[in-house]
């Protein structure tokens, strides 16, 4: 299990090489990557603020509870903090289990619940200089109810 | 002694990153309401507090919650990582 915190650009191709791989338990890998998208047209980057004392024990929380709940083989957290450009990664993660189903449905819960459950705010930067925090969705939230 | 810190458009609307502040306050609402009390800065940021989330000691709480024992609160806006 890893978790990483990063203002750094994430190389996907390593660190995906040799993740639940190896093992007689993992039948299924199943990655997510989250890119920076511009719905407006006018979006520069995105700027990530979090909070550094909770970020990591938050995030540990709920991959504790996917590896528990999914019998993980392995599971990869990364997200990205600072500023970063419209096309680039934000985020990844990645679990292995023994099933394809199990894999899925635990990258899903991970991504649902580090929407709304880690200390992450983002920030938009257009071109024009202004900036505005994006809000919440409740859809965010009603996708917990889910699981 | 408790250590407030406020993120995102809390911490902007405030104008301030970290505190820290000598309080009586029993729970998290009397020290919201203390906090009103001080500023218009502060009565414009907890305008809503339902708009807002909490975390004692590094942890999500609520408004309600107890402060006997907390070190440190955090005031932010709901979450949006991802």
């Amino acid at each position: 299990m890893r978790i990483s915190v990063q203002e750094a650009p994430f190389d996907f191709a390593a660190e995906m090489a040799g993740f639940g791989q190896g093992r007689a338990d993992v039948g299924a890998i199943v990655s997510f990557t989250g890119i920076v998208r511009d719905d407006s047209g006018q979006m520069t980057a995105l700027e990530l603020e979090h909070y550094p004392a909770m970020t990591e024990r938050a995030i540990a929380k709920i991959v504790d509870e996917a590896v528990t709940r999914w019998s993980l083989g392995d599971c990869l957290v990364i997200h990205r903090i600072g500023k970063i450009a419209v096309g680039a990664p934000i985020m990844m993660v990645a679990t292995a289990a023994r099933h394809r189903v199990a894999a899925f449905e635990a990258a899903e819960f991970l991504m649902d619940y580090l929407k709304s459950r880690a200390p992450f705010w983002k920030k938009e930067h257009s071109a024009s200089g202004e900036t505005a925090w994006v809000a919440a969705k409740d859809a965010d939230e009603d996708a917990l109810r889910r699981w | 002694m408790v250590d407030i810190v406020y993120f995102a458009w809390v911490r902007e609307r405030i104008g301030l990153a970290r505190e820290t502040l000598q309080t009586d306050a029993a729970t998290v609402a009397d020290l919201v309401a203390e906090l009103c009390a001080r500023d218009p800065r502060y009565a414009a940021a907890f305008a809503d507090t339902s708009a807002l989330r909490v975390a004692l000691n590094q942890e999500l709480s609520d408004f309600d919650a107890p402060l006997a024992g907390v070190r440190e609160v955090a005031f932010f806006p709901p979450m949006t990582g991802g």
